[in-house]
């Protein structure tokens, strides 16, 4: 997507329906937008999600907003990382049908 | 337009025990603009209930639909022909839709998706507030085009009463005392005389006190 502004809550529903694990949406840093409130918008959804996984009994860190620029590679393998470990010590997803 | 929100998602999943095939069915008039049972309310609750069921290994099928209205017999005409198919219908209109669904399905279970809250406006995107009761008798001619039914707590028509704090109401500071609104405003338009008459008590026989209301246009009637 051009700007996480563009991520909507359904995004990353069809994610989880269809297995993943967990979800991480990048967007650019804060106050850094190019169209302002993207990534400021991106971040209120993926809290909405957050709540909506409570509501299904499934824990919402599954799901994370991370924000970094285009030219920090490094941390942008560290936040893939991070979610990784985050993600393997929850475990599979409780969607998984296998 | 009628404000509506989304039913506590447990409250659905409990109404829903026991059906396999649902069809989940948008509006797309009011609880489209209030993002409470349009299009993409539809996607988004259709597939929190396939994930519910998975995770409690139950089966559900899902039809996803919105319509252009539920409150109008021509669009939930294009329904004749499915909705015996599924076990349950869970409407995301207003009230006013789900009963117009029973009305006219009278073999189908269908059930509420939302609770409907009032007719109002968007004060900005994302906050909505109560502007009209329908109480059958307008009198905003009289109050500057401020409601003291729908936006007085107590329903004063001679207000404001002694709970008015510094424009605010005495059950929250977060509301407006809307006499405070209904003074400032006829200042404002220098038409403050209009407070000095004393409102009659009110005709309540056309607001839902009087029963169930309905209108007859016979110059419409086909």
């Amino acid at each position: 997507m051009p700007c996480t502004g563009r991520v909507d809550v359904i995004h990353i529903l069809r994610a989880l329906e269809d297995g993943a694990d967990g979800v991480y949406v990048a967007g650019c840093l804060e106050g850094e937008c190019h169209f302002q409130t993207g990534n400021l918008k991106a971040k209120k959804r993926v809290q909405y999600v957050k709540g909506l996984l409570r509501d299904l009994g499934i824990e919402p860190e599954r799901v994370e907003m991370y924000n970094m620029s285009a030219s920090q590679g490094g941390r942008f393998a560290e936040v893939a990382r991070e979610m990784v470990d985050r993600i393997k010590k929850l475990g599979p997803s409780p969607l998984r049908g296998d | 337009m009628i404000v509506a929100e989304q039913k506590p998602f447990a409250e659905i999943m409990e109404m829903l025990e026991g059906f396999q095939k649902i069809l989940v069915l948008g509006c797309g008039t009011c609880v489209t603009v209030c993002f409470a049972g349009g299009a993409k309310e539809v996607e988004i609750l259709s597939s929190l209930i396939r994930m519910d069921r998975k995770k409690k290994g139950q089966a559900v099928e899902i039809v996803e639909r919105t319509l252009v209205r539920q409150c109008d017999p021509e669009y939930l005409q294009e329904l004749s022909d499915s909705v015996g198919q599924f076990d349950a219908v869970l409407s995301m209109a207003c009230g006013v839709g789900v009963n117009f669904l029973a009305d006219k399905f009278s073999q189908a279970i269908v059930l509420p998706a939302l609770n409907t809250r009032f007719m109002g406006v968007a004060e900005e995107h994302g906050v909505w507030s109560e502007r009209c009761a329908g109480c059958g008798d307008c009198i905003l001619d009289l109050t500057g085009g401020l409601c003291p039914v729908a936006r007085c707590s107590k329903g004063l028509f001679n207000g404001p009463c002694g709970g008015s704090v510094h424009g605010k109401c005495e059950i929250s500071r977060d509301v407006d005392c809307v006499w405070h609104l209904i003074y400032d405003r006829l200042k404002g338009l220098n038409r403050l005389d209009r407070l000095d008459e004393i409102l009659p008590i009110k005709d309540w026989s056309v607001s839902p006190h009087g029963g169930p209301r309905k209108i007859v246009r016979e110059d419409l009637k086909v």
